[in-house]
């Protein structure tokens, strides 16, 4: 490393650091935030939740939506519809979207991440998760 | 480049180390490698979380998961459950003492949510060894700030705005102490950083040091710009060796990028830090003891003026600062005075830290804004009394200070209430008694610390608190007269009018502040050769209540110096003469039938 010449050079190694403490910043904030919560269980992750996991990360972090934390939860009790993801809008009920797959992945971010509208494939919530 | 979908961050302060947290880390990494998510998953080492009593210290987040008192063995099941499922480990999620029930999100502990993080704004939150992450906190930017955007005038007006008091016990304000030493001029001027931290319950410098020492490079640094200094030396002692480690560290690695050394980002302005080893007396704390102590001089204090403002280090003008007054500089300069100044009460501004012990539930390092009750920090955030106990007092002040009771619980505490109240901030100790705490033996714990402490200077102080130790010693054995109780009083009075530096004159604080609420405990002492608290074991008496004794004789076969008598199946007697106290009889008795009193 060399030596920063200017608050100019220090500013932009902050922005560049910024995403190494970026999930923690989030976390800390937790009450402010949108929470995507992925079902990670083994029934979800056969299904392919991972993926759908890297899928959000990418879209959050392409969009640079920094009031969104994806996160993960054991599972959520809708096997048949796996892999499910719950979205958790601060002040709103939770929303629990099944069958998702990568194309989902960025109509739910477009639609109801960023605009709030509600789309096809909503589960009922019929029960609170064991972590609520 | 892997980008990480949660964070690990396991403490690595001096509490969870010695408890072996950086074998939790090894194995940690030991796992996500085993499952191939060593990419998804980074495992950090952060600084102390406040929490150390139930240390090992882990947490998750985004989902803000907070283990407590986690085993190394445990890192396989965090991975495979937590990290690769998603189902948090129940039995390592910390449990609120009163209702026992798990809390699986720290944001909803009783610990954090009254806290406000200013000065351990970072701590339990970066890696302090990586001066990355605390760049990416916004680290230096307020020296950069300072150093490109105002003049020293403009520094020490917003220090003075903020209305920032020291933190290392005398509460004197900030800004108004750097305006001093930069208006006396020299060719070469010090910036201190009083790192001694000598106060026996508190440890909050060295969390600050372990877990964000950038901060006070970096507080530092403005320090010299708004004074005209461009040395700096960090006084700490040499039982620290985690804060000097990481001190270090913090010092090469802001040279290595330019923010200390000639020239810092080009403005012209050269500064750099070095460090100063202390051996570990009370008194060098002081800070003209703690400059002669730099000097290579004995570490007695010297009377003021001349202050260091004026005449310090190699007598020139030098600013002493606390290490939590330090770590508030930066934040006040990014986030403004007005900012700063909104918190707390009208004459303490900001935060204080405060290391919590005794008979409390969650027994930690807490920051809260200055105007919190008492009752707030010992009840809400401390978990009230351990075992369901009765509070009785809590020692504020360290050796300096008092206790403070149960009509003092809703006093917002600052510097000016606490005074008032007999006591004081001090570095911010606060150690809370119940029912079972004797307090002529409490007082009797501090003079004998002071006694010790005493460089003996001065004779009020090497004499008198002497004194008021074998004083207080006789008392406590039951040996002591009314008359002593008075010459206790008018004592401590004399010393602390008389005593040339804080040592002697706040060494008395702890008798004063007890010996009127407590008076009548102190007499039964005196009078009635009793201990109320029963915590004095030459005044304890042993008794064999007659309607439970069974007649097993296991407690005469116990005794040593055979002092109880009697016949099997039939009651037995303890002979109070010849009885040494030790207590073996008590353990040994099934039927509850011995008591102490
Ligand atoms: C006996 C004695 C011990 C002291 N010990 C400390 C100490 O350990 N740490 C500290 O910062 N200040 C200590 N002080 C206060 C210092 O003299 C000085 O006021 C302080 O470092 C100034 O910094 P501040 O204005 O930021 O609080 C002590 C004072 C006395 C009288
Ligand atoms: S008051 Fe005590 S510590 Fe201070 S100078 Fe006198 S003898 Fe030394
Ligand atoms: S041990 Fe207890 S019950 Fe047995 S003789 Fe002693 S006092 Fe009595
Ligand atoms: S306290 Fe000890 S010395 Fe006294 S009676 Fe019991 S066993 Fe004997
Ligand atoms: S050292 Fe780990 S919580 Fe304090």
């Amino acid at each position: 490393m060399g030596k920063i010449k200017s608050l100019e050079e220090l500013k932009q190694l902050r922005e560049q650091y910024k995403s190494k403490v970026d999930i923690r910043e989030k976390g800390d904030q937790m009450e402010k935030m949108i929470l995507v919560r992925v079902a990670m269980a083994t029934c979800g992750i056969a299904s392919g939740a991972r993926d759908v996991m890297d899928a959000f990360i990418d879209e959050v972090a392409n969009r640079k939506l920094d009031n969104v934390v994806v996160s993960q939860t054991g599972c959520m009790g809708y096997c048949y519809a796996e892999p499910t993801v719950e979205v958790t809008i601060p002040g709103k009920e939770p929303v629990v979207f099944g069958e998702v797959n990568k194309d989902r992945v960025k109509e739910i971010v477009d639609k109801y991440i960023i605009h709030g509208e509600l789309l096809d494939g909503i589960i009922p919530v019929t029960h609170k998760t064991v972590d609520d | 480049m892997s980008r990480y979908k949660m964070h690990v961050l396991v403490c690595g302060g001096t509490g969870c180390v010695s408890s072996n947290s950086i074998q939790i880390v090894e194995n940690l990494k030991k796992y996500l490698k085993e499952n191939g998510i060593e990419d998804e998953v980074q495992v950090l080492k952060t600084g102390c979380f406040g929490f150390c009593e139930k240390g090992p210290i882990v947490k998750i987040l985004p989902d803000n998961t907070f283990y407590v008192q986690v085993k190394p063995e445990d890192a396989e099941i965090i991975v495979k459950e937590h990290l690769i499922k998603g189902r948090k480990v129940e039995r390592l999620l910390y449990k609120e003492p009163n209702t026992q029930t798990a809390i699986d999100d720290s944001k909803h502990m009783d610990f954090y949510k009254k806290q406000m993080r200013v000065a351990l704004r970072n701590c339990g939150f970066i890696d302090p060894d990586n001066i990355e992450e605390y760049i990416a906190r916004d680290g230096y930017q307020a020296l950069g700030k300072a150093l490109t955007e105002m003049t020293p005038e403009q520094v020490i007006e917003e220090v003075k705005k903020s209305g920032l008091r020291g933190r290392g016990g005398g509460g004197f304000p900030t800004g108004l102490k750097w305006e001093f030493a930069y208006k006396n001029k020299s060719d070469q001027k010090y910036v201190v950083c009083n790192a001694d931290e000598g106060d026996p319950g508190a440890f909050m410098d060295r969390s600050i040091l372990e877990g964000d020492p950038h901060s006070i490079v970096e507080a530092m640094a403005i320090c010299g710009y708004a004074i005209g200094a461009n040395k700096g030396l960090v006084y700490i002692r040499a039982e620290y060796p985690l804060a000097v480690k990481r001190l270090k560290k913090a010092i090469e690695d802001a040279r290595e990028y330019g923010l200390l050394g000639k020239n810092i980002l080009d403005t012209g302005f050269d500064f750099d830090i070095e460090i100063k080893y202390g051996a570990g007396a009370f008194v060098c704390g002081e800070e003209t003891a703690l400059i002669h102590s730099m000097e290579g001089e004995r570490g007695e204090p010297t009377t003021k003026p001349p202050f260091p403002a004026e005449s310090g280090y190699w007598g020139k003008p030098t600013n002493v600062n606390n290490v939590e007054t330090f770590a508030n500089i930066p934040v006040i300069l990014l986030k403004g005075a007005d900012w700063f100044s909104s918190i707390g009460t009208e004459k303490s501004k900001g935060t204080k830290v405060f290391a919590l012990a005794g008979k409390i539930n969650n027994v930690g390092l807490i920051e809260v804004p200055m105007g919190t009750t008492l009752r707030e920090v010992i009840f809400d955030i401390g978990g009230g009394i351990k075992g369901g106990k009765k509070f009785k007092a809590v020692q504020t002040g360290g050796p300096s200070g008092g206790c403070l009771t149960e009509k003092d619980l809703d006093t917002p505490i600052d510097f000016d209430n606490l005074v008032a109240k007999g006591s004081m901030m001090g570095s911010g100790g606060m150690i809370v008694m119940d029912e079972d705490d004797c307090m002529p033996s409490v007082a009797k714990f501090y003079l004998e610390f002071t006694e010790d402490e005493s460089c003996g200077k001065c004779t009020p102080c090497r004499i008198g608190t002497k004194r008021l130790s074998e004083l207080l010693d006789k008392i406590t054995k039951g040996q002591g007269t009314m008359e002593d109780l008075e010459m206790l009083k008018t004592l401590s009075e004399t010393i602390k009018d008389t005593a040339l530096c804080g040592l002697g004159q706040t060494a008395p604080n702890p008798v004063l502040s007890t010996i009127d609420t407590f008076w009548d405990e102190y007499v039964a002492h005196v009078k009635e050769h009793r201990c109320p608290a029963g915590q004095c074991s030459a005044l304890l008496q042993y008794f064999i209540l007659e309607e439970k004794c069974i007649g097993c004789t296991a407690c005469s076969r116990v005794c040593p110096v055979g002092a109880i008598s009697g016949k099997v199946k039939s009651t037995h007697v303890i002979d109070q003469d010849k009885c040494i106290k030790c207590g073996a009889c008590y353990e040994k008795c099934k039927f509850s039938a011995i008591i102490k009193k």
